[in-house]
């Protein structure tokens, strides 16, 4: 017997966002009506920062947000203050980020890799120079403390030899002030979702030097986020909501025509507020990286439903821990996989899919790094195509061997 | 004997300066010392670090609280740790703040009574700030209805011969007729009177 959600208990919904283009379901299931046809009328409200996304959403003021991932256990967790439960049921795609340096860092990135493509390496020997001149360290920014920018950073600077905290000032900047910081040197770099790198090289002040998928295929990003009082009190709106993104998400995934209508509509003034070429770019999966003209094919940039990417998996949201302990945000001793259980819901996204047909996956997590290219999980009818899922570093997380641990 | 505790140091961020002059001047009226006042930061960290004050009320809408939630991460070389005012037992103060549009930070381990005092002076004026905006655009709003009556009474007067009470009469029954505002239906008598110039 298959289990339906009920009916939604809310008609009106308020949503809040960050000006990203990741944000890209929520303005498409808006504008073109996927949410009405599931019974809701949805508002989406801008927010400025991620700190006033969450606050609102523990005091019932959005009733759901664009949040980033790791930002929803940090809260859950009480890493950010007092612990306020938020949960995730949905996942809003996959990667959407880049790493960009200012153009006179990338000059001599570029010296240093000689007649190489520049790399992670190329910067650990400039930083090796400034630290053995005397200079101060490079500073390099991210969105928030607990975001994958932060986690996918530090794991590329690592990856090339260089320690975060040690050889590298990290600060937070919000995402649409991160061009202007670049601008007046402020900063020499920064890690941040689209279109925020693009609109660097667009302005002939930065150069995209690594992607998101270039430090990790296929990352998770952001979620869709709702406390936990909320997602119990409206099952049905919730259930409601996460029919409707994913419908979104599969309009977008569907064709290069789509993404470009998306890139329209999110460059409007309501949204982004910026021209569309420089919102198309990551969107249709053709990135410009420098101010010369180079440009890189990059078709898996976003990934907002193929590859079961609106699936939460607890193996994401376990590495994301697992971060947050190794950059010591967290207590090594703190329970993860309890975390990952209560904040990650694998269980609430099926029921609301159910009706749809799709298919989804068996299983909550699954080993992240083996894979290359995209493989098939599953047997019989219930096989789901997956992405490569390869880190930078050809790193396995096995969520497996953190029970092993535990139990130890 | 008991030490007097000297007054708590507060700086303020809100890019809003009429009202970030009435909370400071009210923070200061309650013996509060306001170390600094500013629009935004373009380097908040090291504003902090050199006012070093207690507690920093942020503009709940300002994209620099994320600089702020930063600070967190930075304590472990950070002599004054900032962190979100949020005690478990302050549920309802941090509703009301964030229904005011205020956030605040604080240095860890300051007695929660001694902020919850400066987070209310806070609220307090950013309610009177947000009353006041509205009553000041209700006034314009009303200021010119009154303009737009007077003038679609002018057009009725000198087209129909009307007293001046009479055609405010007439106004006002259309209104009633057609369950519209009287500044409405003064708009729809202009807008007639333009196209018979």
């Amino acid at each position: 017997m298959s289990r339906h959600p009920p009916q939604p208990e809310l008609s009106r919904v308020h949503l809040g966002y960050i000006p990203l283009t990741d944000a890209a379901p929520l303005v498409v299931a808006l504008e073109h009506g996927h949410f009405a046809q599931h019974g809701l009328d949805v508002t989406l409200a801008r927010q400025a920062s991620w700190a006033t996304l969450r606050d609102k959403l523990v005091v019932g003021h959005l009733d759901g947000a664009h949040l980033l991932a790791p930002m929803v256990l940090a809260c859950t967790l009480g890493v950010e203050g007092v612990p306020q439960r938020l949960l995730t049921a949905l996942s809003l795609g996959l990667g959407g980020n880049a790493i960009t340096v200012a153009d006179n860092l990338y000059r001599e990135l570029q010296a240093a890799a000689g007649d190489q493509p520049v790399t992670v390496q190329a910067l650990a020997q400039v930083v090796a120079r400034r630290r053995a001149s005397g200079a101060d360290p490079l500073t390099f920014a991210t969105v928030y403390p607990t975001s994958n920018h932060t986690y996918l950073l530090r794991y590329w600077l690592a990856a090339g030899g260089i320690d975060p905290d040690r050889d590298i000032r990290l600060v937070v900047v919000p995402p649409p002030q991160m061009v202007q910081r670049l601008r007046q040197g402020d900063i020499f770099g920064y890690c941040v979702g689209e279109p925020w790198n693009t609109l660097a090289v667009h302005e002939g002040i930065g150069c995209i030097v690594a992607t998101g998928h270039d430090i990790w295929n296929n990352a998770p990003e952001k979620v869709l986020a709702v406390s936990a009082t909320w997602a119990q009190r409206y099952p049905g709106t919730h259930a409601a909501l996460i029919a409707a993104l994913v419908e979104a998400g599969r309009w977008l995934d569907e064709s290069v025509d789509n993404r470009r209508e998306a890139a329209c509509l999110l460059a409007g003034s309501g949204y982004l507020d910026l021209p569309v070429d420089v919102v198309a770019a990551s969107l249709v999966g053709q990135l410009r990286i420098d101010s010369r003209g180079a440009e890189r094919a990059l078709p898996e940039f976003h990934v907002f439903h193929r590859y079961a990417a609106n699936f939460p998996w607890r193996s994401h949201a376990l590495w994301m821990l697992r971060q947050m302990q190794r950059w010591r945000q967290l207590p090594t001793g703190a329970d993860v996989l309890a975390a990952a259980h209560a904040v990650y819901r694998p269980d609430i996204y099926r029921l609301a899919v159910a009706r749809s047909g799709m298919r989804v996956p068996a299983v909550d997590m699954k080993a992240e790094g083996g894979h290359r290219s995209e493989w098939q999980l599953g047997e019989g009818k219930a096989i789901v195509t997956l992405g490569a899922d390869r880190f930078i570093d050809g790193a396995v997380f096995d969520p497996i061997y953190i029970g092993a641990d535990l139990a130890k | 004997m008991v030490m007097p505790l000297s007054p708590l140091r507060v700086m303020l961020v809100d890019d809003d300066p009429e009202r970030r002059a009435l909370v400071a001047g009210a923070l200061a009226g309650s013996g509060l010392s306001v170390v600094a006042e500013l629009a935004t930061a373009d380097d908040l960290l090291r504003a902090v670090s050199s006012c070093t004050p207690d507690v920093v009320i942020v503009d709940l809408e300002s994209p620099d609280r994320d600089i702020l939630e930063h600070m967190r991460c930075l304590s472990r070389d950070n002599p004054h740790p900032v962190v979100m005012f949020a005690t478990a037992s302050d549920s309802d103060t941090i509703r009301e703040a964030i229904e005011a549009g205020v956030s605040a930070y604080v240095v860890d381990g300051l007695s929660p009574g001694r902020v919850r005092a400066v987070v209310e002076v806070a609220i307090a004026r950013f309610r009177q700030y947000a009353s006041l905006q509205s009553e000041l655009a209700a006034a314009r709003t009303s200021l010119a209805q009154r303009k737009l009556i007077d003038r679609a009474k002018g057009i009725l007067m000198t087209r129909g011969g009307r007293s001046e009470n009479d055609a405010y009469h007439a106004l006002r029954k259309l209104a009633m007729d057609q369950n519209k505002t009287i500044a409405e239906i003064a708009q729809g008598v202009i807008d007639t009177a333009e196209l018979f110039k």
